[in-house]
């Protein structure tokens, strides 16, 4: 079985949360394009331990979900007192962290 | 210029013998140096509390260790000619490699005469000064440092190396520049410490490279195996040795070119003039250059050099003291030009050695009573020192002028006072070796008749030119016995060391002695040299006994103005050798806070500015930040394509 | 050999010590620094319990050897001992610390004694550390976290321009760290390559055959972090700063026992473990080495701050020291060693001194702000003066058996450097002498107008400075029969002997 199809997807997948965080300003659509990225490095992770016919890519899905999981709460978090701070969660206003 | 012509008479060379070990009454030589050391210790860690008895216990350290040493030259001359050098080692010192110093003592014919004059003349004048500093808050400390100073010497004197020796002489050196600078709150008497120092510094930098020659020549530094090798070394070797030891004697004894400090160590007190400016210390740059004659037999070229250096501090000297009105400064110029004459006698080797230690015993006597008549003079006159403001002074201080005196016809060299067996002896020996030196020996004796009859008349005879509030009177007993006896001593120290004491052949084993003939008989000489003097003198008593003027003179001839000012010793000194070194100093500061640590605050600059610029791209805009990120994956997957591709 | 631990125990004493001061009131700073003194004296009677138990006969090259291991994965272990040159070093820290602890008992308000003398305490034992490590990885470690309570003594407690001087203290030793760091870590690929397993043990590193131009390379990394603590011209701009603002005590230990980690470093390890690029590199130190010891001496001539010419004289000082250790001769390199034991007391004395002096004159370094000390403050001035002899080498002192040596080693190797840098005791003279001039003598100046004289507490802590430098001046023979043997095995290493006599009487051969 080729993992073409598999890596395509990804790639695609990858693509489109790439733009998405590029392009939108929306603090939570740019979050949720991080979790597609997430998710498409995931499918690559786990077509390439079917591949190989073994577990460690699968192990490392494991991994990066729950980090991605640490990483919502931490995310989200900041989101959430951004939004009371502002009272927006565009992730253009706050550019307090310059020079 | 050595040894031409004359014929030699005799010629004893220097004794070589293993040193014999020390017992019996010799087994106590560290005492010597642990008495007046001990004294040192207890009166300056003592504290206020000594300050009531400290001066009797720094006398009594000293008497002391004279007494001992009397004892010790007894026992000496008991012992066969040929085994009076007797070796102690109390401890292993330094030692590293194939490098060994101990901490050893050594007394022979010659360390004895020189513990002899440090230790007596040392007693009078600690209890001269008992008097002397009866009014100084600090005479505690005083003492101290005195006793300190003679620990110093004797140490330098008996120790049996280099390296030691070295310990003794900066000792001293040390000693002088507390005692120089006693009165440190003037900062005139600072300056002059801190002088007298540092150039002496000058001289260590010979001794140091000296002992290091020494070493890397003959693997060891003790003097006994020094000298008993010096034959195989080379002559350039033993050139540079011989002219690095000058160096340091010259540091010591204020010989040219490192005369200029002397003078101005007059601003010690005068207890401190007379020992260590004029009996002792000064007078080890002489002792070194007879110690080391083993090395400076193997070179005529050094040996020419310590004769020209001799003669031209002599005549320095001279002139120097014939012109200055200050007493102590006159009296400093004369111990210039003396050690002037000893140099002299030792540049002329095996033929003036003996004659170098006999005048440097001799000098040490009546200079030091010079020394001490003049602290009486100053003491009746409130501190003047200005000779033009003495005179008539023989009515009212009769034992101070006796004394005075008798030591002024001893280093004018009247017969039979000691002076005049040493330095005719040293003028004698000259002849022998080179007329020149014979002939300036000789002049310089004239000088020497002049400065001292103007220094004598100026203050004892004529009429009083005092200021009104000064009512001079003797001195106390305790100033007055000290003077009275080295009073005594000026006159017949020299026949008693001649006669009686046979310094000459009592030397001997340890300098050699050669003898030259020469073509006119003694006497001719003895008679030429006392008719410059007595010209000098009588010069002299003409210009100064009249009318001194209060004011010097100032339409005084160029020689005259030279002498007053030291022969522009500071001013030459500043010039060549003070301003430039502070001149490279200041442009070194600058180099360094500007150039190095310039660089250093540069690049930290370059490094804070780069920071400042690169800054700016930090935009605050989250996705900017996104956009680089991606650019930089992108760029990095491109690399490793084109890296892979080939 | 024994089995006591005892350099763990000379570690371990005053970092106890440091820790539990945290858990002592802030308030009571008397508490606090007497304990800081009773842990340092503890550590100084231990120190001199294990120096008793040295076997100068001993063929080993260290002695109160542990070894642990620590990481073995890196060959790193924790390994400490002491040959006589370590073992003088130790003492000398160990002797340092009491002393600036009770001079410095006032060198900071109440409320922040706590810190200051936790770090004195931390600081004694990682000086012992770096002296007493037989691992290269363990001595580079603790080189470096010295650098941490030193940097707070400074920033923290110093002067003015504190924060300056401590950054500026800071990145020049981490300069030095980092090129250390390198040539460290390629010293661990070559004895990989060598040996097959990589190490940090001192001893198997010297075994090690490296070639002579890998040697070069790595010599420079260990030796400009060397030349910088040390510090050599020009690596020494960082010298005066620290010190101008540092407190006396901080001063003291930083010059005094700090820097001395530098040129320990060259001997320890420079002259063994690269003995071909020693070699090679010996005529550029040594030229560095003249030029700081003359360059030194007329910048310190010109300085207008006592503290900053203490720093110049010192750096004038590490010249002798390090033209002693490369000229390869025996005298050289155990004058060296003494030379280091001297100027760490010398430093103490001069600093302290002037430390005192100025705590009770309104705080001013400033020379020109002094005049007639003695007249108010004899037994002051005394020690001043003291201090400064030492630091002229005046025979019968310490520093002068170890800058004779110097002098003698390199006059044997190679005479005009000898002659060059013999003049530059005429300079240490003319410039010490002048502050003594300034400062002590002449008419009392306003800021000495008032002061009092030395109270019991200060001329305790420095009189047993004076007592060490007379002794060790007069008597060397214990620091001789320590240092010779180690000095010895060093050369011996290198493969160098020392010159013989022209005409041998006694021959240099043995």
């Amino acid at each position: 079985m080729s993992p073409d199809h598999y890596i395509l997807l990804s790639v695609v997948l990858f693509t489109i949360g790439t733009i998405g965080v590029l392009v939108r300003r929306n603090a939570i659509v740019v979050f949720m394009s991080i979790e597609l990225m997430l998710n498409s490095a995931n499918l690559a992770f786990v077509a390439f331990a079917r591949m190989h016919g073994n577990l460690d890519g699968q192990v490392i899905a494991f991994f990066v979900m729950v980090v991605a999981a640490a990483e919502v709460v931490v995310g989200l978090a900041i989101i959430v007192a951004l939004y009371r701070s502002r009272r927006s969660a565009s992730i253009d206003e706050p550019n307090l962290l310059k020079y | 210029m050595i040894g031409t012509g004359a014929a030699v008479m005799t010629d004893t060379a220097p004794v070589v013998a293993p040193l014999a070990e020390a017992t019996g009454v010799f087994s106590y030589l560290w005492l010597l140096i642990a008495l007046p050391l001990f004294g040192a210790a207890v009166l300056l860690l003592g504290g206020r509390r000594t300050n009531r008895w400290g001066h009797l216990l720094g006398s009594t350290t000293v008497v002391l260790a004279a007494v001992y040493a009397v004892i010790l030259l007894v026992n000496l001359m008991a012992r066969p000619e040929d085994d009076r050098a007797i070796g102690q080692t109390l401890f292993e010192w330094v030692f590293v490699g194939g490098f060994t110093a101990p901490a050893a003592l050594q007394l022979d014919q010659l360390s004895m005469v020189f513990v002899l004059l440090i230790t007596i003349v040392g007693s009078l004048i600690h209890i001269y000064s008992i008097g002397y500093m009866d009014h100084d808050p600090d005479r505690r400390k005083f003492f101290g440092f005195l006793n300190l100073f003679v620990a110093a010497m004797l140490l330098l004197v008996l120790a049996d190396n280099y390296l030691l020796l070295y310990v003794g002489w900066e000792g001293v050196g040390l000693a002088s520049y507390l005692l120089i600078g006693f009165w440190q709150w003037k900062p005139s008497a600072a300056a002059a410490a801190k002088k007298a120092f540092v150039m002496n510094r000058v001289g260590d930098v010979g001794l140091s490279l000296a002992i290091m020659l020494i070493f890397i020549t003959f693997g060891t530094v003790t003097f006994d195996e020094v000298f008993t090798e010096a034959g195989q070394a080379s002559e350039s070797t033993l050139t540079w040795i011989g002219l690095l030891l000058l160096l340091a004697a010259a540091g010591k004894s204020a010989q040219f070119p490192l005369q200029a400090w002397l003078l101005d160590a007059m601003e010690g007190p005068t207890p401190v003039s007379a020992l260590i400016h004029a009996a002792t210390m000064v007078t080890a740059g002489v002792y070194l250059i007879v110690r080391s004659n083993a090395i400076y037999d193997g070179t005529i070229f050094a040996l020419t050099t310590v004769l020209v250096i001799g003669v031209i501090t002599m005549f320095l000297g001279a002139i120097i003291a014939s012109a200055k009105d200050d007493i102590k400064k006159s009296l400093a110029g004369s111990t210039m030009s003396q050690i002037g004459y000893m140099v002299l006698a030792a540049g002329l080797g095996p033929v003036g050695y003996v004659f170098a230690i006999f005048h440097l015993l001799t000098h040490g006597v009546f200079k030091a009573n010079l020394f001490l008549g003049a602290g009486s003079v100053i003491h009746a006159m409130k501190d003047q020192q200005d000779m033009r403001r003495y005179g008539a002074l023989r009515a009212v201080m009769i034992i101070t002028f006796l004394s005075f005196a008798s030591a002024t016809l001893a280093i004018m060299g009247i017969p039979p006072f000691s002076g005049f067996w040493s330095k005719d002896s040293i003028i004698h020996a000259a002849f022998e070796v080179s007329l020149v030196a014979g002939i300036s020996g000789m002049l310089a004796a004239g000088l020497t008749g002049f400065y001292m009859t103007r220094m004598f008349t100026m203050t004892f005879l004529g009429k009083a030119r005092w200021e009104d509030d000064q009512h001079p009177h003797e001195s106390k007993p305790v100033m007055t016995i000290p003077l009275i006896i080295l009073g005594i001593g000026s006159a017949f120290t020299g026949m008693a060391l001649l006669f009686w004491g046979d310094i000459v052949s009592w030397l001997t084993p340890v300098t050699g002695l050669q003898e030259n003939e020469l073509p006119l008989p003694t006497i001719a000489y003895e008679g030429m040299t006392l008719a410059l003097v007595l010209i000098g003198a009588g010069w002299a008593y003409a210009m100064y006994r009249r009318d001194v003027p209060i004011e010097a003179p100032q339409d005084v001839n160029i020689l005259t103005k030279a002498a007053r000012n030291s022969m522009y010793d500071d001013a030459i000194n500043d010039v060549l050798v003070v301003q430039p070194t502070y001149s490279v100093s200041r442009a070194f500061v600058g180099l360094d806070n500007k150039g190095i640590d310039g660089v250093v605050n540069g690049l930290a600059a370059l490094v804070g500015g780069t920071g400042a610029k690169l800054r700016r791209w930090q935009t605050g805009f989250a996705r900017s930040y996104a956009l680089a990120m991606v650019g930089g994956a992108v760029l990095v997957v491109v690399v490793l394509a084109v890296v892979r591709l080939p | 050999m024994t089995t006591i631990p005892w350099l763990t125990i000379l570690m371990v004493v005053p970092l106890v010590g440091s820790l539990l001061m945290i858990f002592l009131p802030r308030g009571n700073a008397r508490l606090i620094k007497q304990t800081a003194l009773v842990f340092a004296l503890a550590t100084l009677v231990l120190t001199i319990a294990m120096g008793l138990q040295f076997d100068g006969q001993s063929t080993a090259a260290f002695q109160f050897t542990e070894s642990y291991a620590w990481i073995p994965a890196f060959g790193i272990s924790y390994s400490v001992g002491v040959d006589g040159i370590g073992l003088v070093l130790v003492a000398l820290a160990a002797t340092l610390v009491p002393v600036v602890i009770l001079a410095g008992w006032r060198d900071v308000p109440d409320e922040s004694a706590k810190g200051y003398f936790a770090l004195l305490l931390v600081l004694d034992t990682l000086m012992i550390g770096v002296f007493a490590a037989t691992d290269v990885f363990l001595f580079y470690v603790l080189f470096e976290v010295m650098l941490i309570p030193i940097y707070f003594l400074i920033g923290r407690y110093g002067g003015a321009n504190r924060a300056y001087a401590a950054v500026k203290f800071l990145i020049y030793s981490l300069v030095g760290g980092l090129l250390m760091l390198a040539a460290l870590i390629g010293l661990y690929v070559v004895s990989a390559n060598e040996l097959g397993q990589g190490t940090f043990d001192f001893a198997t590193l010297v075994g090690l055959d490296i070639d002579p131009n890998t040697q070069k390379v790595l010599f420079l990394g260990f030796f400009i972090a060397f030349a910088i603590k040390a510090p050599l011209w020009p690596f020494h701009t960082w010298l005066p700063d620290a010190a101008k603002e540092s407190t006396p005590a901080t001063a003291v230990l930083l010059i005094g026992v700090l820097d001395k980690v530098g040129t320990f470093g060259m001997i320890r390890y420079l002259l063994p473990i690269f003995p071909a690029a020693s070699e090679f590199y010996a005529p550029l130190i040594i030229a560095l080495a003249v030029i700081g010891i003359i360059y030194g001496a007329l910048v310190a001539l010109g300085q207008t701050d006592m503290k900053r010419l203490f720093a110049y004289s010192s750096m004038s000082h590490f010249g002798f020291i390090a033209l002693g250790i490369f000229v390869f001769t025996s005298w050289g390199a155990s004058g060296s060693t003494i030379y280091m034991l001297a100027h760490g007391l010398s430093t103490a004395a001069l600093f302290l001194a002037a430390g005192f002096l100025m705590s009770r004159s309104g705080g001013s370094s400033a020379i020109a702000a002094y005049g007639g000390v003695n007249k108010k403050a004899p037994i002051l001035a005394g020690f001043l003066l003291f201090g400064t002899m030492s630091s002229l080498a005046l025979p019968g002192l310490a520093s002068f058996v170890g800058e004779f040596l110097v002098l003698l080693g390199t006059f044997a190797r190679y005479i005009a450097v000898g002659v060059i840098a013999t003049i530059g005791i005429v300079l240490t003279a003319a410039y010490a002498l002048r502050l003594y001039q300034k400062v002590a003598t002449g008419p009392a100046s306003p800021a000495v107008e008032g002061i009092t004289d030395l109270k019991g507490r200060e001329v305790t802590a420095l009189a047993p400075i004076v007592l060490l430098t007379i002794v060790l001046g007069v008597f060397p023979a214990p620091v001789f029969n320590v240092v010779n043997p180690a000095v010895e095995r060093t050369l011996e290493i290198v493969g160098v002997t020392d010159p013989p006599p022209v005409i041998g009487v006694q021959g240099g051969e043995q």
